[in-house]
């Protein structure tokens, strides 16, 4: 799979607000030689690209890879809707010191379970009853905004599968410091310790899929938070737009009739 | 022993003088389709705030006042009369659940299946016990769609001599949406193998048996020892599907025979690399569209 570097796009000011897009390394097995095909609905996620403004380049955002599944579930089947059963997992090498994470552990489960709630938002479980989708995302580098990442990589592993939703799941994480909002923040801004806040938006209503904030922010600040991550999350949108209507225009021009 | 290396290159864009009239509306999850309240709302859509809104990624159909969106890739929604190649994953107490790469398992029910000799009678208690003696989990078979439940489920029954368990061949699994709906799923193809092409993206091919069993029910599996001649034609046929399917072309008899001749000159395992299966595939494009006039 052949991966190109994101380009950082980075417009730094101290005085306005500050706004960091980075790109995600979102790799589809379309970079492969030739298509794969996965049964299950696999899809890794794409390569896309962008810039914004004069860049420096100054690493890569966090790097998950989604896989997906749905099948009939025996054992917790729900009569009348499809359970979602998201799973989260982060390889070893992806932070910056080697750390060998057990698979039941805390933090894993506190994500698969924001991921669950996120995507039986967005899902339309009505039409899939006593079936279980299955959503595993891995995180392979990890550089601030994972959540957001997830969220991403999962919205393209959903809409791969051809499983219904109403609409894209765009995520981004913004913080507050030094009184400037500011969006996507990386590993070693969110360390720094302020206000950090997940938002993950469904583009074409506005309507906020999950909302999560940790650490104390003045109500006041909310409003610009909130605001900045609004504006990246549907900055994401559209390039995951663009890519998958590309591919849609693809493969349909290869099935011609 | 020399051995070739290939390192993974970027994919090339396609061309866009491949594919023909492309007049299709493509959407994608959230996208409005029409303001328009007067359409039904079919499979891929659902309705909010007054408009008709996608919930998949694919193009949209229109049929009079259905609206509905076929998404590219989808597991496999059963219709009846459908040919099927599945695989018993579990044995039940009066049914098998067999597995067809849709949403949920498909179910056989002792009672659509023949029995061997083809003998008609109401399924006893023996029967149930043997039933693991008729197929068992990890057995594929092929079968035709009954009924479909109202959550999606499918029921299959092989009340034909020429459903039934099948015996030494190779499996292809595609996607659904890349099989044509023909008359007939079972083809003898001219090149010496034959080949089932199940509506559910499960494509078995075979060496074609000598003479019809008549009496047979499907049950008792040929396990004597292939010819070499066979084994090869049946993994060039698997290749060239293979490569069909990677370029998206519309799996029937004909466009599998077209690429096995286009696929002679080459050696079977050349077939794999991508070079090759470009060319051999667009060749048979061509001749696909020759033979359309």
């Amino acid at each position: 799979m052949s991966h190109v570097v994101g380009k950082l796009g980075r417009r730094q000011s101290r005085r306005r607000q500050t706004r960091y897009l980075r790109t995600y390394q979102l790799s589809l097995p379309f970079g492969w030689e030739g298509m794969r095909q996965g049964r299950n609905g696999e899809a890794l996620l794409r390569e896309i690209l962008s810039r914004r403004g004069g860049g420096l380049e100054t690493g890569h955002a966090a790097l998950p890879q989604a896989a997906l599944q749905i099948r009939g579930s025996r054992a917790r089947a729900l009569p009348d809707r499809a359970l979602v059963n998201c799973q989260y997992s982060s390889a070893t090498f992806s932070t910056g010191e080697r750390k060998r994470r057990p698979h039941g552990d805390r933090k894993s489960c506190e994500m698969g379970l924001q991921l669950r709630q996120t995507f039986e938002a967005a899902v339309l479980t009505q039409l899939h009853p006593r079936s279980q989708i299955d959503i595993y995302v891995q995180v392979l580098q990890a550089d601030g905004g994972t959540y957001a990442a997830c969220v991403n990589a999962a919205t393209l592993a959903v809409l791969d599968a051809g499983i219904p939703m109403r609409d894209f799941v765009c995520a981004c994480s913004a913080g507050f410091v030094d009184s400037t909002a500011l969006a996507d923040l990386s590993h070693v801004e969110e360390a720094a310790g302020g206000p950090q806040l997940a938002l993950a938006l469904l583009p074409a209503s506005g309507q906020i899929a999950l909302l999560e904030m940790d650490a104390r922010l003045h109500e006041d600040h909310l409003e610009q938070v909130l605001e900045a991550a609004a504006r990246a999350a549907r900055d994401v949108h559209t390039l995951l737009d663009r890519v998958v209507r590309q591919h849609v225009r693809e493969a349909s021009v290869l099935l011609g009739d | 022993m020399a051995m070739e290396m290939r390192l993974p290159v970027a994919r090339k864009p396609l061309s866009e003088s491949v594919g023909r009239d492309t007049k299709k509306h493509l959407v994608v999850p959230g996208d409005t389709i029409t303001t328009d309240t007067g359409f039904m709302r079919g499979h891929g859509t659902y309705m909010g705030e007054e408009k008709l809104i996608a919930s998949v990624a694919g193009s949209v159909e229109r049929v009079n006042k259905l609206i509905c969106v076929k998404a590219l890739k989808t597991r496999y929604n059963g219709e009846v009369g459908d040919i099927v190649v599945g695989r018993i994953t579990e044995v039940q107490q009066k049914r098998w659940k067999v597995e067809t790469n849709s949403r949920l398992d498909s179910v056989l029910l002792l009672s659509s299946m023949n029995l061997p000799g083809g003998e008609l009678r109401r399924r006893s208690a023996e029967d149930e016990l043997a039933m693991r003696g008729f197929l068992q989990e990890g057995d594929l078979i092929s079968a035709e769609v009954q009924a479909v439940f109202s959550d999606g489920a499918v029921s299959l029954h092989t009340r034909s001599l020429k459903y039934g368990k099948l015996g030494q061949g190779v499996l292809v699994q595609v996607s659904p949406s890349l099989v044509k709906r023909q008359k007939t799923h079972f083809h003898d193809l001219p090149c010496g193998a034959s080949v089932i092409l199940g509506n559910n993206g499960f494509i078995w091919i075979y060496p074609t048996p000598e003479h019809k069993e008549e009496d047979a029910g499907g049950f008792t599996a040929n396990l004597e020892p292939i010819s070499l001649a066979d084994r090869e034609v049946i993994s060039r046929l698997r290749n060239c599907i293979v490569s069909l399917v990677t370029q998206r072309v519309m799996l029937y008899d004909t466009s599998i025979l077209y690429c096995y001749e286009a696929s002679l000159p080459h050696q079977i395992k050349d077939l794999l690399k991508p070079e090759i299966m470009e060319e051999v595939v667009m060749e048979t494009r061509q001749r696909l569209l020759e033979q359309e006039g």
